[in-house]
């Protein structure tokens, strides 16, 4: 069985959840959902995770508890979650934009705003997705700095950026300067293509490894029991 | 005992142009869509508008009410970017104080409590600090000295909200997942206006649903209004669900055009 690209994003997405214990998953994005239940299916079953709405629920949709925003807001300053948040901009250092491109005052586009990041990021692990990597979105310097970045951080007790993961590849910060790193590349994807692909230069090790393989248990939940409909592959082409 | 019963359009006739207006909900979802519709009626003007915001945003941006925004967000959730609203924000038709989820939150308590601020653990080494420059920071005082933003109260001239069901008094019961905020923003507001799906009678609330759906308590309110319908198009869990029609409907009309069909309808259905 041929592995997509999809299907390596998710396994990526699910890695960062190994060894969170009893945290909740807060994934964004389709494919970061996928691999969240499935990190809480095989290596991460501790995992707390919602039903998108206020209930926290089990694999099978057992509600569990409750967690409306005002507790949602409780968990996150508490530091038992790990959200994964999308980017519209990301820079060298972790700082996301997901607020406006251009000039903040009279913005060139519009976006969500600033949304939860500012108080994610200074309070519980966060990572981000981006399901198209390119050079638009893998900028020198963000618009506005929404999720807070390691150069911005000014140390701050409980700020982290565990990995960001894209079409292409997945990225650390485990360099001295905590500026981003290429971990891992997705199969079927080249070092020049990500470099190629990115707006900014990135640290490359001198081996780069493969995102791992799916076991075939994992590929038979992802395709057959969380998500039969092949969503994923809509997030994600081939 | 009061009753607070009231119409929509008497409900706004209390407000003036100029006044901070907080509504309740999240993104779309039980918005107090009937007295919104009322407010559009008016020639009420000049708001500064306090909201997670959804299309209550959108629509009275779009229509030029909106001096000054505090927001996190404005979404209409199944349409994640708010059209009107980011036409607006292009178009650089109002001032923004776009801040946090949590300092939006934090704000809301310390309003209600009565502090000048309460200190969050979010903002800083954000551009939220830089685009709003009025915001103060503190440092604890015992000793770990951590550095907090000073989230200031964001006190409001009027709250607008809407529930599932009410008593003539103001006592307000939700029966969806999720409260949002809406109790918080009735008791950081000066006077809240609260519409409600049905109004019953106060021994009616309880009968079928737990003493804990009751979120809004009466001496928080000034006056109620029966609204069937009245959070449409948006949510509101479990009387009805968003109707995306409807949504992508005002997404896609001008908004002259669609106004005139939206606020001539009296159960605001829209078509």
């Amino acid at each position: 069985m041929t592995v997509t690209r999809a299907e390596y994003c998710v396994i990526a997405c699910a890695e960062a959840w190994r060894g969170n214990g009893e945290v909740l998953a807060s994934p964004m994005g389709l494919i970061p959902a996928v691999g969240a239940r499935l990190a809480r299916r095989t290596f991460s079953p501790d995992l707390l995770m919602t039903d998108g709405e206020a209930l926290l629920v089990g694999v099978d949709g057992t509600v569990e508890g409750w967690l409306p925003y005002r507790r949602h807001l409780a968990l996150v300053t508490g530091g038992r979650r790990h959200v994964m948040m999308g980017a519209s901009q990301i820079d060298r250092y972790g700082n996301q934009n997901i607020s406006c491109i251009g000039d903040w005052t009279r913005p060139k586009r519009q976006l969500l705003g600033v949304r939860g990041a500012p108080v994610n990021t200074l309070n519980n692990p966060t990572s981000y997705w981006v399901p198209r990597h390119s050079p638009r979105v893998f900028v020198e310097k963000v618009d506005m700095v929404c999720g807070v970045g390691y150069d911005h951080a000014d140390g701050a007790p409980h700020h982290r950026i565990p990995r960001v993961v894209s079409d292409l590849g997945v990225f650390d910060f485990a360099t001295p300067d905590h500026s981003m790193r290429l971990a891992s590349v997705h199969p079927g994807v080249t070092v020049a293509q990500v470099r190629e692909a990115t707006g900014f230069d990135l640290v490359v090790p001198d081996e780069v490894p493969y995102t791992r393989e799916p076991t075939e248990r994992e590929l038979r939940l992802i395709r057959e029991v969380i998500d039969p409909q092949n969503a994923r592959s809509r997030e994600v082409g081939a | 005992m009061t009753d607070k019963t009231m119409t929509a359009d008497e409900a706004v006739s209390r407000l003036r142009s100029g006044m901070t207006l907080g509504i309740g909900g999240w993104g779309s979802r039980r918005k107090p869509m009937a007295l919104v519709r009322a407010l559009l009626r008016s020639e009420i003007t000049d708001l500064t508008i306090v909201a997670y915001g959804g299309p209550d945003v959108g629509m009275l941006a779009a229509a030029g009410r909106i001096r000054k925004l505090v927001a996190a967000f404005v979404t209409l959730d199944s349409i994640p970017l708010e059209p009107h609203y980011r036409a607006a924000r292009e178009a650089g038709a109002f001032e923004l104080m776009e801040i946090d989820e949590a300092m939006f939150m934090w704000g809301l308590h310390a309003a209600a409590n009565r502090l000048p601020f309460l200190p969050v653990r979010a903002g800083l080494g954000s551009d939220v600090m830089r685009v709003n420059p009025g915001l103060r920071t503190v440092t604890s005082p015992y000793d770990d000295g951590e550095t907090f933003v000073a989230v200031p109260a964001l006190r409001l001239d009027a709250a607008l909200v809407h529930v599932n069901r009410a008593d003539r008094q103001g006592n307000g019961q939700y029966l969806g997942p999720d409260p949002y905020f809406d109790d918080l923003f009735c008791e950081a507001a000066d006077a809240a206006y609260l519409s409600c799906e049905r109004v019953v009678d106060t021994a009616e609330l309880t009968k079928e649903a737990a003493p804990q759906s009751l979120l809004i308590a009466r001496h928080t309110v000034t006056g109620v209004v029966e609204a069937p319908n009245g959070a449409h198009f948006t949510s509101c869990a479990p009387d009805y669900a968003r109707d995306e029609a409807a949504q992508r409907e005002y997404a896609t009309t001008p908004w002259p055009e669609f106004a005139e069909r939206y606020l001539a309808s009296p159960e605001g259905t829209g078509s």
